[in-house]
């Protein structure tokens, strides 16, 4: 069917911040298609000269609200690297623990909030309340969870106050962790009825693969967030995350405040779905059979399935979460106040955001004050994969009526769970 | 009673406030009772200019945002800023210590002129329109939040502290952070967020902005009390309130 099509998404809704689609096609023939990234720029890396290294980690959490405990603990790593300072077992233990609850609450937000109405044909999660009461009920239970959960290790549910170079402001008593421990175990029946829910909705996920480069952390012992090194699916070559700006390669874009980026190839893709691509052997076994029951196997390369890699990880966090506050019980949590002292230096923090993998770059004088930042956001990783996947899945879909080619490439947008104000922050569609 | 129809925007900033929202987790099922979201983008792709509360998010530093601000104005009987973006500026603010060419400059390279880069110096809301309501906090204080919505579904007048955080921090039995030596702006900071930070250990940023009378007097003789003065708790307004009027 020879047709014409324009489409023109200015902010495409229900992600987090601005982003704009644009798709122009005649007789058939898809002519454009772009992705593009309205957001304010918000210049952090240039904000946090000149401030001191205890200040941080409170100023970059807030280059995103969703993801403000990765970003504190980025930060954090980078600033110890710069002091020469090594956190002990514990605060790795707890730090570890505190961002699964924001992997939880921030799958849960995406997959119950932003995506499930995508999946049973609604605009937002308001007419699920009254159409589908007891998902939603059961999303809001694992929502608060998460929430509960970094409140318990951080302080506060966003922006967490307890995360700093060294260690913590303040532990978690023990009773508090039994409590978070309990609150886990109750919640694995819903994760399960969610995981239920997600597969009996899982046709509605569009069948659509393209070969992609996927880059995440990688370590040898556990399904990492946190420690090990930069792996690509396309190589071999593990690299150390000093060195992450040869895997990142940021590049300004016309249609973009945000960066984007390359290895390999022309783009690359960050996040849940790239964290299994590259991990998946060392999955728990009750993540491991949430995956088998999708029939999400190594090797997955259709990007609207990191919606699914997304429930696999809240199970696995949960699970692994579970395991971390019985080792941290059986030691006991033992006060280790860490006074830290400025030093001139440079450092590199890594962790995996919910979204995907996270650099922060810092170096500081001898007064500790931080006279460089470079910061390189997962999002920002993924816009050129998102341009690259719309240019091959355009054509495919190119006869398909205009709202619903409308709807499919948003709905690739989303699959990302983009985090645009991380990567500057801002979302339009535009069919033109 | 109709309910009130409510729209969300979002200028720069984290939409941690946004998420707050999310936060109330079952409690959003009693709001949406009595509140009738229009617009959010974060959460729906419904989208109107028929609303009677526009709740702003973020600062304004771009030309065409404060456009888009003054519009959304003219469309809402009320305007609320939400969070200390919205409200004072938030963390944004610093960007206004450095020149704008800088900072462009220094995160965009050899890229720094393009058009679409553009910036200006950080306003919060109230610079720009006029501001009937005030969410504050960095992020804010949820119950705050629903409290000032309820006010409004039913024709009430929200009241909103106007005492610091000192008088927070003392009703939760808290060691006084200038007792480990540190500059807590407590003194001088609207409270209303149950004093988060010096509960976990760590001073007061200030994210909730001055209150409307900053009592100088007794803050200076609490900091003469620990051998510092007023102006280095002052200059401690780093984080947020950057350049706020005391």
């Amino acid at each position: 069917m020879a047709k014409t099509v324009n489409i023109k998404v200015n902010h495409v809704t229900r992600v987090e911040g601005h982003g704009n689609i644009r798709l122009r096609a005649s007789d058939g023939k898809v002519e454009h298609v772009e992705w593009q990234v309205p957001e304010a720029p918000r210049f952090f890396e240039a904000m946090v000269r000149e401030r001191s290294f205890e200040d941080i980690q409170t100023i970059v959490s807030r280059i995103c609200g969703i993801c403000s405990v990765t970003h504190s603990m980025a930060a954090i790593k980078g600033i110890e690297d710069a002091m020469g300072i090594k956190a002990s077992e514990q605060t790795d233990k707890l730090r570890i623990l505190c961002h699964y609850g924001e992997q939880i609450e921030s799958h849960i937000l995406h997959v119950g909030y932003l995506v499930a109405p995508d999946l049973l044909g609604q605009k937002s999660v308001i007419p699920l309340v009254k159409s589908h009461p007891e998902v939603v009920k059961t999303i809001i239970r694992l929502h608060r969870l998460g929430n509960t959960w970094m409140e318990i290790i951080g302080g506060r549910m966003t922006h967490p106050v307890t995360l700093k170079p060294g260690g913590f402001t303040v532990l978690p008593t023990e009773e508090k962790l039994r409590v978070l421990k309990s609150m886990i175990e109750d919640a694995i029946p819903d994760l399960k009825t969610l995981a239920e829910v997600v597969l009996s909705l899982a046709d509605k996920l569009p069948d659509f693969d393209r070969d992609t480069e996927y880059i995440a952390l990688t370590g040898p012992d556990y399904y990492t967030f946190y420690h090990g090194d930069i792996a690509s699916t396309d190589t071999d070559e593990k690299v150390p995350i000093h060195e992450f700006e040869r895997v990142a390669n940021e590049y300004v874009v016309p249609q973009s405040t945000a960066k984007w980026c390359k290895w390999h190839r022309d783009s690359y893709a960050v996040g849940a779905l790239a964290r299994f691509n590259l991990n998946a052997e060392r999955l728990l076994p009750m993540a491991a059979e949430t995956a088998k029951k999708f029939g999400l196997k190594k090797g997955a390369c259709n990007p609207y399935l990191n919606n699914v890699a997304q429930i696999v990880e809240c199970v696995q966090v949960a699970e692994h979460g579970l395991q971390l506050i019985d080792e941290l019980l059986t030691n006991g949590l033992k006060p280790e106040p860490v006074k830290v002292e400025p030093r001139a230096g440079e450092g590199v923090g890594c962790v995996e955001a919910p979204r995907g993998i996270l650099f922060h770059r810092y170096a500081f004088d001898e007064k500790g004050l931080c006279t460089k930042a470079n910061i390189c956001i997962p999002t920002g990783q993924n816009h050129g994969n998102i341009q690259k996947d719309f240019e091959a899945l355009a054509p495919q879909i190119i006869d398909r009526d205009q709202d619903e080619i409308r709807l499919l490439l948003e709905m690739l947008v989303r699959s990302y769970d983009p985090c645009i104000s991380c990567s500057t922050h801002y979302l339009n569609v535009e069919f033109v | 009673m109709s309910k009130l129809k409510v729209a969300f925007f979002d200028f720069a900033c984290c939409e941690g406030c946004q998420l707050q929202v999310y936060n109330l987790e079952e409690e959003i099922l009693d709001l949406l009772e009595i509140v009738e979201p229009v617009e959010w983008r974060e959460a729906m792709s419904d989208q109107s200019d028929d609303y009677d509360v526009a709740i702003i998010e973020g600062s304004i530093t771009r030309v065409e945002d404060e456009e888009h601000l003054k519009a959304i104005r003219k469309n809402a009987k009320t305007l609320i800023a939400l969070g200390a973006c919205a409200t004072i500026g938030g963390i944004n603010k610093i960007k206004n210590n450095f020149e704008m060419q800088d900072v462009r400059k220094y995160v965009y390279g050899k890229d720094a002129n393009m058009p679409h880069l553009d910036t200006y110096p950080t306003k919060a809301v109230n610079e720009v329109v006029k501001t009937d309501y005030m969410v504050h906090g960095c992020p804010i204080n949820i119950k705050e939040f629903s409290y000032i919505v309820r006010s409004l579904a039913i024709g009430k007048e929200p009241k909103i502290p106007n005492y610091p955080v000192c008088v927070e921090c003392k009703m939760k039995e808290n060691v006084c952070r200038f007792e480990y030596g540190e500059i807590c702006l407590g003194p001088i900071i609207r409270a209303g967020c149950d004093a988060k930070c010096p509960s976990n250990g760590m001073w007061c940023f200030g994210c909730r902005g001055l209150v409307d009378d900053p009592n100088v007097n007794a803050a200076k003789d609490v900091m003469a009390e620990y051998g510092k003065t007023l102006d280095d708790l002052l200059g401690k307004m780093l984080l947020f309130g950057n350049k706020q009027e005391y």
